[in-house]
């Protein structure tokens, strides 16, 4: 085709001679895609029992390849090469996009298919103290209490000092002190969970010889915590129009009340919602706890004092624990953990909405 | 990824330290205010405490891994065995270090791609009324905890992944890389899929991002020459959103090399490494340290500190990498 | 290969809500038409409904016919890129592709229909295609500079240059000055002039001397009130539209009355 284009020339002396585009490209019928994807799914399904594949996952491999291939294949011969390649590319972004989707889907439908079978009153308010392992029955609710406990201290030392930090880099931060805060609160964003962990073990247990407690557990959340609040504290601080502040300085406010007062209220909606998406995280973190709270069957009310549980803990421990059972227990206390991270999520993007951007666009 | 950095990357204003900055110049200088020193003392502290903290990581971690150096008999880096608690202890974090790169790069492999086209099926391909609620939900599941995803690849994916091994066992079994005896499907390539699925959400929000920003006027600007949709993402949209995609794939590598639960539940640990990646063994640093942790005594558990040091140094390097790529990108575009 | 363009009845939408309501006109081939209105009034939504650009925004929806000779450009079977390809188009902020050279954002459209083309032949398109944009001096040295380099006014001639290179029958230009200083403008100016030897040019311009400097026929569009879809007013040669128009409102326009 492109040689017609080519031949002709460009800078044209007297009347050009007319050329023959056509507006009308040869087109796959709107259905043609639907219907391949159907074809290649019972192709896919048909291989898989014929050949006696065990895994679905085979199954739905053959069948995004067939799919892939064939409308390739269809709109090469009937739409030509370009278009073709953009069936290609279409295909390919359907299949990643399925790709993506069915393990994220089996994921959250295993959890609740699973978990609710012994997720019931009694499973959310009794410990697991005085059952064995093997056996059906007990409850998370030790488990619950030392996740509130030790995500509720981790947010009262991580959610004030992190913003703080916010409100200095946003408000007073100039100079080599401001860029170094930058920059480690990057990189503290990297840390993986597993080395906070490590450095409160060194430092609190070996070092200061205190014993495993939720506490200590919290310590490593709120390192965890600290760099995500700053984070989006600092983005929202951004976000306050300037001529704000400068109204209420223009007013003889002093600037800590002017910040206090006007500058924090106008962002608060979306500092909360920093700080909340902040918590979901971290209520999920299990290595740290793993090494600092140490786990126990009962119920232990001081975070300060002694082993304590918490609920992806506890997960762990069911999983470990390696029956029909306590896999059970571990399905159910992963659905109570994913509603508990689910639920902080909608309260954050709840407060996004109501408390939407005052500063208007 | 959430609503905060999104509202807050699509608005022009202030970077750290502009405007607010130089106003803050003259407030700070007056401050006299017992109530202005107290609040710029207790933010600067707040500041300090954060540096303080980061400092003190890396010292701890270093002292407690000297420690447990001083005592090692065997080579710290090639030594294929972990006895921390034996005496004389002998371990070496070799195993760690290659099952952690070559899980993490597995699931780079797996990850990357997909996210781009899960990314790109947000931003250009899904119709418009399926697009942002499919953008709330990838976003809402990055916010499943990792210790479910170990549980799910632990009950669910290991027992479905057998029969695929085989089969890869029967076509590329001769390369001896993919040759699988049956068992357990616990291997790093597992490991390698299911961080991989654990990564892509983050991926995917931090692309789609990136590609949504794509000016349209040089989208326009193609579809006007009679681009197809594939040519006009091709001219217009993936050279904008190159580098924002490299230091999305970086930020996730950084996430699958400090994973610890999900890998510790799914891996049956070896401390050797195999021909084969879809037989089970292997260990990866953090799975390492969670799975030894009880067992340990006080050199064990010096050493797991010092594999600690090893993995916080190499997130360190993968996170600065990602944050130079962001930089550049900014300065570019400015 | 310029061609005539008939539109009939041609309503255009944004979701629910009506842009521009059934408009009939003809577009002469190898002429000049400009289009002239207030802010709003649809001018440019109707430009980009002659090369199904408008269907790209979200919600955009078109009713009613545009042939193009005999064919229309919203029949059944028709492909929008067919269509794209020979339509060009010209947008109000110069957008070469920031990515690419001079030479690659010229050759952009050419090697998208690409299979194999020989470089002494792709290189000879981009040079006349240069030159056909009053370009080829200025650039000539510099072809492997970034597109981005340019100054406006001629980063907008590499934009013309990059259309024409894939040699369209009508050349769809949405205020192509209005980002330019007086200079640049009168470069594009003087081109279009030389382009309609060869194109069908439609010309959207807020500019009404532009309007009367550089068309050869004028349609002015007018609201019929706020919330109102634009409408088609009336369409004539340039100089009775500014000499003695047939509407009321169209002299209350031009004499700066209102707009």
């Amino acid at each position: 085709m492109s040689d017609v284009t080519i031949d002709q020339p460009l800078v044209s002396d007297g009347a050009p001679p007319p050329r023959p585009v056509s507006l009308r490209q040869p087109r796959l019928p709107r259905w043609a895609p639907a219907a391949v994807a159907a074809g290649a799914i019972a192709a896919g399904c048909g291989i898989g029992l014929g050949a006696a594949l065990s895994s679905r996952i085979q199954w739905g491999l053959i069948a995004a390849g067939l799919f892939v291939i064939v409308m390739y294949a269809l709109a090469a011969r009937v739409e030509g090469r370009r278009q073709a390649t953009d069936r290609l590319a279409t295909s390919l972004v359907w299949v990643c996009f399925l790709l993506a989707v069915v393990p994220l889907v089996s994921l959250i439908w295993e959890t609740v298919a699973r978990g609710i079978k012994v997720l019931d009153g009694n499973f959310l308010t009794h410990s697991m103290a005085g059952v064995l392992t093997i056996q059906p029955g007990g409850g998370v609710y030790h488990a619950i209490i030392g996740t509130l406990e030790q995500v509720g201290i981790a947010t009262a030392i991580a959610a004030p000092v992190g913003l703080l930090t916010a409100v200095y880099l946003v408000e007073y931060g100039r100079g080599r002190l401001a860029k170094a805060v930058t920059f480690f609160v990057d990189v503290m964003t990297g840390i993986p969970s597993i080395v906070a962990g490590l450095f409160i073990l060194s430092f609190w247990i070996l070092m200061l010889d205190f014993g495993y407690s939720g506490f200590a557990g919290s310590m490593a959340l709120a390192i965890l915590m600290m760099p995500v609040v700053v984070r989006s504290t600092e983005e929202m601080l951004k976000l306050v129009p300037n001529e704000l502040r400068e109204a209420s300085l223009a007013l003889g406010v002093p600037k800590w009340r002017t910040i206090l007062k006007v500058v924090l209220p106008t962002a608060i909606g979306g500092i909360a919602t920093g700080v909340t998406l902040a918590i979901a995280r971290i209520a999920g973190e299990s290595a740290p706890i793993v090494l600092l709270v140490f786990g126990s069957q009962v119920i232990n009310n001081n975070p300060f004092d002694g082993a304590q549980s918490s609920l992806p803990y506890y997960i762990y421990e069911q999983w470990a624990a390696g029956n029909d059972a306590s896999y059970a227990r571990a399905w159910a206390a992963a659905l109570v953990l994913i509603a508990f991270v689910m639920i902080l999520n909608l309260v954050a993007r709840g407060i996004a909405r109501w408390k939407a951007p005052k500063t208007g666009r | 990824m959430d609503i905060t950095s999104s509202t807050a990357d699509s608005s022009p204003p202030a970077r750290p330290g502009a405007k607010p900055g130089s106003k803050a110049a003259n407030a700070a200088k007056g401050a006299t205010r017992p109530g202005d020193r107290i609040f710029l003392a207790l933010s600067r502290g707040s500041g300090l405490l954060l540096l303080v903290i980061m400092a003190a990581i890396a010292a701890f971690l270093a002292v407690r891994a000297t420690n447990a150096l001083s005592h090692n008999e065997g080579n710290f880096f090639t030594t294929f065995e972990w006895s921390a608690n034996a005496t004389p202890p002998v371990f070496g974090i070799a195993v760690l270090a290659f099952g952690t790169i070559v899980s993490s790069l597995i699931a780079m492999i797996i990850a990357v791609p997909v996210a781009i086209g899960v990314a790109l099926f947000i931003s250009h391909y899904a119709p418009r009324r399926l697009a942002a609620p499919l953008a709330y939900v990838i976003d809402l599941l990055a916010a499943v905890p990792s210790i479910v995803y170990g549980l799910w690849g632990a009950l669910f994916l290991v027992p479905h992944l057998g029969g695929l091994y085989s089969w890869m066992n029967d076509y590329l079994g001769w390369t001896g890389v993919f040759a699988y005896h049956d068992g357990a499907a616990r291997s790093l390539f597992t490991i390698g899929i299911l961080l991989a699925i654990m990564i892509l959400p983050i991926v995917t929000s931090v692309s789609r991002e990136v590609f949504l920003q794509a000016p349209k006027m040089h989208e326009e600007a193609a579809l006007a020459l009679g681009a197809t949709r594939w040519e006009v993402i091709r001219m217009a949209v993936l050279p904008f959103g190159r580098s924002g995609v490299i230091s999305a794939s970086m930020l996730g590598l950084g996430r699958a090399l400090g994973e610890t639960m999900a890998v510790a539940t799914v891996l049956s640990p070896s401390f050797t490494i195999g021909k084969s990646l879809l037989d089970p063994g292997g260990g990866t640093f953090a799975q390492n340290i969670a799975s030894s942790f009880k067992e340990s005594g006080e050199i064990g558990k010096d050493a797991l500190i010092a594999s600690g040091l090893v993995l916080f140094v190499l997130t360190l390097l993968v996170n600065g990498a990602a944050r130079l790529i962001i930089a550049r990108r900014k300065e570019y575009s400015e | 290969m310029a061609k005539r363009i008939d539109v009939s009845g041609l309503s255009a939408y944004y979701g629910t809500h009506k842009a521009i309501d059934d408009i009939s006109m003809t577009v002469e081939p190898r002429s000049v038409t400009a289009f002239i209105g207030p802010s709003g009034c649809g001018k440019s939504t109707f430009l980009r409904t002659l090369n199904r650009m408008h269907e790209v925004t979200p919600g955009g929806r078109v009713e009613g016919k545009v042939m193009l000779d005999d064919e229309n450009l919203y029949g059944a079977g028709v492909d929008p890129v067919s269509v794209r390809r020979t339509v060009g188009m010209v947008f109000q902020r110069p957008n070469p592709f920031p990515t690419m050279s001079i030479y690659e954002n010229v050759a952009a459209g050419i090697r998208l229909n690409g299979g194999r083309i020989r470089k002494a032949e792709l290189d000879d398109v981009v040079e006349k295609s240069l030159q056909g944009a009053n370009l080829w001096k200025e650039v000539k040295d510099r072809l492997n500079k970034p597109g981005a380099g340019l100054s406006g006014g001629q980063q907008q001639r590499l934009c013309i240059a990059r259309a024409i290179a894939v040699e369209p029958q009508v050349l769809l230009m949405d205020e192509p000055c209005s980002a330019l200083d007086p200079i640049s403008t009168l470069a594009i100016e003087d081109l279009i002039g030389e382009l309609k030897e060869r194109f069908t040019i439609v010309i959207v311009t807020h500019n009404m001397q532009q309007a009367a400097r550089v068309s050869d026929r004028t349609a002015f569009f007018n609201l019929a009130g706020v919330g109102q879809p634009g409408k088609l007013v009336e369409i004539d040669e340039t100089a009775r539209i500014f000499s003695n128009p047939s509407v009321q409102a169209t002299e209350d326009y031009i004499s700066g009355r209102f707009g």
